[in-house]
């Protein structure tokens, strides 16, 4: 018989208590309402395991250790039961040449049946020798695995975007992985890292359901990448009153007045952390007293400085926003209105004078 | 036709002759241009202060809402001014064949050129006289058409994909306009592109109203009084 989620869990030592709070959590988490908590029951306990293979490419780690401190430790251990079993090269207890064969094991035996798991992105400069992974460029190692994938997760803003790698100019052609993959469902979830409760919550989504969650234009899941910071941060009420931290050390700080005017990308950034926040849900950036930098955007290492709220076009030159442009542009236009209508008052005049004079 | 023969065909057109008095702006045209005006100078005023606000309130918060009112006054402005612009595209369609100048160049044209040419000629005071015209000259044509027309959608498309951030995920505004976002590169630069298109249109602005004034006492057919009247009467 093949075995299922459930079966796995319990003999990692999760007892069925455990499991159905996992369950109700997880439902939860998804915005699913409390109806769907026997629904994953069911289906955990009854679908075979969908293994999880996770690659790593040009990266930092940090979404794996985002993910592998899952607020709930339940979540935390179930996910890992899931996924520990299979390839994760940081977590994995497989070295070597082992690694290596349990991952061909994997595919072959789970051929078309397998999530692949991306964390980082693969240099394409120099056939992609700036990132080799057992001898291999990374860029081949995706490629093949995503062939028999039956969808594929983005990890971070690396996978899904290109991150601090792909920043101008991006000397190692760091891609993100939707350029390098095609004809596979892929999930987007940017953040750097993703916030960890997303990163669980989307996994066992696909595992459940089976199937991706439902994704926005950019290939983000809506649940959690479907509002604004700014839409559901706690110092929205300052901002629609006007009142704004105007220094980093001045009182409307200490209050914790709204952090638009040092820079907050929170208007311009699509991420769960004023509502589901950080480390078990203690805090997330603005309400340490600091403007959100906007991490889960595409580029967010091009956009201009974190502590500018017109940020700077990099076009026109170093340090020039679009105040300082289109503020020259309409200068110039009426400096230039000025000048021309003087000389157009000196040509009238010396016509009325010609005209004077004829009389 | 070459560009002299264009030129002394203009010249010598009988519907612009001196003393003649022509109907050129109906109603819903000058109707328009007067609320635009207004909605362009509230959508200036409260987007710059978006951008960068007014120094802070002091008080509860919930004894203010500053922010709010000048986000409202924008989105208001910004309703009235796209419902109008919609106006005036079924007016081109329904008004006679001045309304319609604004929504074409007419590049093909051989006599647009020659035009365009004088005209530019004429504000380098290389010229002692511009043409007249019964719309607009060819150089404010192509001003209008930049800084009205494309602006104005331009203006409208990231402003509503914008706007519809906030109304969220499936509303009319995210369906209709929410792929200029990813299409600029995100939120952020969807934003600058909005700013530098307020500038832009500053800049018309200024230009657009010396021009007025100046080919009023300079050009040789009334200029200020037609966006008034409707009537366009021409000098020698």
């Amino acid at each position: 018989m093949t075995e299922t989620f459930y079966d796995v869990l319990r003999r990692q030592g999760i007892s069925r208590r455990s499991f159905l709070k996992f369950c109700s959590l997880t439902a939860t988490s998804l915005g699913l309402g409390s109806a769907y908590a026997p629904k994953i029951a069911h289906a955990m306990e009854t679908k075979p395991r969908t293994p999880v293979i996770w690659l790593e490419g040009l990266e930092c780690t940090c979404c794996s250790e985002s993910f592998i401190r899952s607020a709930h430790p339940l979540t935390k251990d179930v996910i890992l039961s899931m996924l520990s079993l299979d390839y994760h090269v940081t977590l994995m207890a497989a070295a070597g040449h082992q690694a290596e064969k349990q991952l061909e094991e994997i595919k072959k035996k789970y051929k078309g049946n397998y999530i692949l798991a991306v964390e980082g992105n693969p240099p394409l400069n120099e056939d992609g020798m700036f990132c080799i992974e057992g001898g291999r460029p990374f860029v081949e190692i995706l490629k093949e695995t995503a062939a028999d994938a039956k969808a594929v997760i983005a990890w971070g803003a690396c996978a899904s975007y290109g991150c601090v790698q792909a920043a101008k100019p991006n000397p190692t052609r760091a891609t993100p992985i939707d350029k390098v993959i095609s004809g596979k469902p892929i999930v987007k979830v940017p953040g750097c890292p993703p916030i960890a409760e997303v990163m669980t919550g989307v996994v066992t989504y696909m595992l459940t359901f089976d199937r991706i969650p439902e994704l926005d234009r950019q290939g983000r899941p809506k649940m959690f990448y479907g509002q604004r910071i700014h839409d559901k941060c706690y110092r929205r009420p300052h901002f629609d009153a006007g009142q704004f931290v105007e220094q980093w050390d001045d009182d409307n700080a200490r209050k914790g007045y709204c952090l638009y005017k040092m820079g907050c990308k929170g208007p311009t950034t699509y991420n769960a952390c004023s509502t589901v926040r950080w480390n078990d849900g203690v805090s997330f950036p603005i309400q340490s007293g600091h403007g959100c930098i906007g991490c889960s955007e595409e580029g967010f290492w091009d956009k201009g400085s974190f502590y500018d709220r017109v940020t700077d076009i990099k076009q026109f030159g170093i340090e020039a926003n679009a105040d300082k442009v289109g503020g020259t542009a309409a200068a110039a236009a009426g400096a230039a209105v000025a000048v021309h209508a003087a000389a157009s008052a000196l040509k009238k005049a010396k016509k009325s004078e010609t005209v004077t004079g004829e009389n | 036709m070459n560009l002299n023969a264009a030129a002394a065909s203009l010249e010598n057109d009988p519907e612009t002759a001196a003393g003649k008095t022509v109907y050129v702006y109906e109603g819903p045209v000058r109707l328009w241009h007067w609320i635009n005006a207004l909605c362009i100078l509230v959508l200036a005023v409260s987007g710059y202060l978006i951008g960068s606000p007014l120094p802070s309130v002091s008080g509860e918060a919930s004894a203010n809402f500053l922010m709010g009112y000048i986000r409202f006054a924008h989105f208001a402005a910004a309703y009235v001014f796209a419902v109008g612009f919609l106006v005036r595209i079924y007016w081109a369609v329904a008004g006679n064949h001045h309304a319609r100048q604004l929504f074409m160049l007419p590049v093909t044209d051989m006599k647009w050129w020659a035009g365009l040419i004088r005209e530019l000629r004429w504000y380098l005071f290389l010229e002692k006289q511009p043409y007249k015209y019964v719309g607009h000259n060819p150089l404010g044509h192509l001003f209008m058409f930049l800084f009205v027309t494309v602006a104005a959608i331009l203006m409208i498309c990231t402003g509503f994909a914008l706007y519809g951030e906030g109304m969220g995920l499936g509303s009319w505004q995210d369906r209709l306009f929410g792929w200029v976002i990813p299409l600029l590169g995100g939120s952020q630069a969807t934003h600058s592109w909005h700013h530098l298109g307020m500038w832009g249109i500053v800049t018309f602005v200024i230009l657009h109203v010396y021009a007025a004034v100046r080919e009023d006492i300079m050009s040789r057919q009334t200029m200020i009084s037609t966006m008034i009247s409707g009537q366009r009467t021409f000098r020698e």
